[in-house]
């Protein structure tokens, strides 16, 4: 999958879980701020991308991640 | 009302408790305009669900995802009941003397099905955090105190299908005894899955011909429904200062137990009388002064004989005139207590009594002044509402017009 099409589909997830406009899910949105997203927001966002990528995250590897670009760095490397 | 209940409960007269707002959901229609003529019009066909319910009416389109139906409905009926009480602004109210009781049977269902499937098909890893937040019974109750900074006392009433009574009455108790000055009391429910349908089935507690008749020779059951009501309670003195419209009174209210099965009522429906005693007790009346009778008059055979015989043993024959609204309504469980109160402050404003539908031959061994066709008018004045509870629970709420 090229980097394009992944974070599309990154921003299908994002934009279904949060519930938020696509042009809101840029590279520096942040999750708490921009996308107001809480902590169970993430979990159930992760959870969507973890099925979505096929993929598993652990719950360690998300220590500081804050914003988007973090997130689709980490899962488009497990991808 | 007292401000203690019970029977050697302290005699001293708490303060007047007003319902100032009444906001309602229910299978015939959403609104006090539209639930009001459905109770006077035809029981909806086909499944008794809230028709044409739009959670993004109360909420915004992630938050709508993050409340079970049940909760939902809570919000609305408070969102509902706060406006006609005149807008949150209005209620100025201490916070901390402001609070939320709301009943429910079983809370977020229909949640936790789906997240038990979900778990089972794609394991404990996809099971969704809002799981627990959604299904818990307080969702409703806490859902509402955060939306309108309610910050005294928050609970859920869980006593199956008396919760929305014991609610009502719980809240009223909080005023009446001065510890709150505004109170959001009422219940809601959304539990038509399939598996609960499956278990009311099983036990032969629905009807199998899927019409609810209450207290009619042919009854054979309950009809499964949902909704939700809520009232806007407050201290009568403060709400009349304010300039609010004071809709009604909670005169009393009572809360027992048959302590006999889990399932069938006590033998002469002998709870269900001590109970309707002591709401009249905690009201200061005599079963004389009663006007009319909002029975539980679920159409099950038990439930309505025995009821019947309760209301006989407490008024005598005929007695007041005796309406089930569940003939239209169904049976909403844990909001059924508050759609019946809802439905008594609709009967005192219109000075009509809804009629109880689909009886055509009324058991005559009731021996009820059933209130049967079209609603009848009436003088208002106190009315008895009933609910009782698989697990042998009674609740009866006592509400009047206004007094003085």
């Amino acid at each position: 999958m090229d980097n394009e099409a992944a974070f599309d589909k990154f921003k299908t997830c994002t934009v279904e879980v949060l519930q938020v406009e696509p042009e809101k899910v840029t590279l520096d949105a942040r999750f708490g701020d921009d996308l107001d997203a809480d902590s169970l927001d993430l979990v159930e966002l992760v959870m969507a991308l973890e099925e979505a990528f096929n993929i598993t995250v652990d719950e360690s590897e998300l220590e500081g991640v804050e914003t988007v670009e973090q997130a689709f760095k980490l899962v488009s490397s497990k991808a | 009302m007292r401000t203690v209940s019970g029977p050697t409960g302290q005699e001293a007269g708490g303060r007047r408790v007003a319902v100032t707002g009444i906001g309602v959901l229910a299978c015939c229609g959403i609104g006090r305009d539209a639930f009001w003529d459905g109770l006077c019009g035809s029981p909806p066909e086909g499944e008794r669900r809230v028709p044409g319910f739009d959670p993004t009416a109360w909420f915004g389109p992630k938050e709508a995802r993050r409340v079970d139906r049940f909760a939902q409905f809570a919000v609305a009926a408070a969102a509902m009941a706060i406006e006609q009480a005149g807008g949150r602004d209005s209620l100025d109210a201490d916070p901390q003397r402001a609070g939320v009781i709301l009943g429910t049977g079983v809370g977020g269902l229909e949640t936790l099905e789906e997240q038990v499937l979900l778990c089972r098909d794609k394991g404990a890893k996809r099971v969704s955090p809002f799981l627990v937040p959604m299904m818990m019974p307080n969702a409703g109750a806490a859902a509402v105190s955060m939306r309108y900074g309610l910050q005294g006392p928050c609970e859920a009433v869980t006593t199956a299908c008396a919760a929305g009574t014991h609610a009502i009455g719980n809240g009223a108790r909080l005023i009446a005894s001065g510890r709150c000055d505004v109170v959001l009391a009422g219940g809601s429910e959304a539990a038509m899955t399939e598996t609960a349908v499956a278990g009311f089935g099983n036990m032969t507690a629905l009807s199998p011909t899927g019409v609810s008749r209450p207290f009619d020779v042919k009854r054979d059951g309950f009809v499964l429904s949902e909704g939700g009501a809520v009232l806007v309670l407050e201290e009568l003195g403060s709400a009349r200062s304010r300039g609010a419209t004071v809709l009604a009174e909670v005169l009393g209210a009572a809360s027992t137990a048959d302590a006999h099965h889990l399932t069938a009522p006590a033998p002469a429906g002998a709870g269900a009388a001590a109970c309707m005693e002591l709401a009249l007790a905690d009201a200061a009346m005599g079963p004389a002064d009663i006007v009319q009778i909002n029975a539980h008059g679920t159409s099950t055979p038990l439930n309505d004989a025995a009821e019947a015989e309760a209301i006989l043993k407490v008024f005598g024959s005929p007695g007041p005139p005796v309406t089930s609204t569940k003939g239209v309504t169904g049976h909403a469980l844990g909001a059924a207590g508050a759609l019946e109160a809802a439905a008594v402050v609709l009967s005192i404003q219109r000075s009509l009594i809804p009629p109880t539908f689909g009886v055509t031959t009324p058991d005559p061994a009731a021996g009820l002044d059933l209130v049967l066709g079209a609603a009848r008018p009436w003088q208002p004045g106190p009315v008895i509402s009933n609910s009782f509870g698989f697990g042998g629970h009674n609740g009866c709420l006592v509400l009047a017009p206004p007094g003085d």
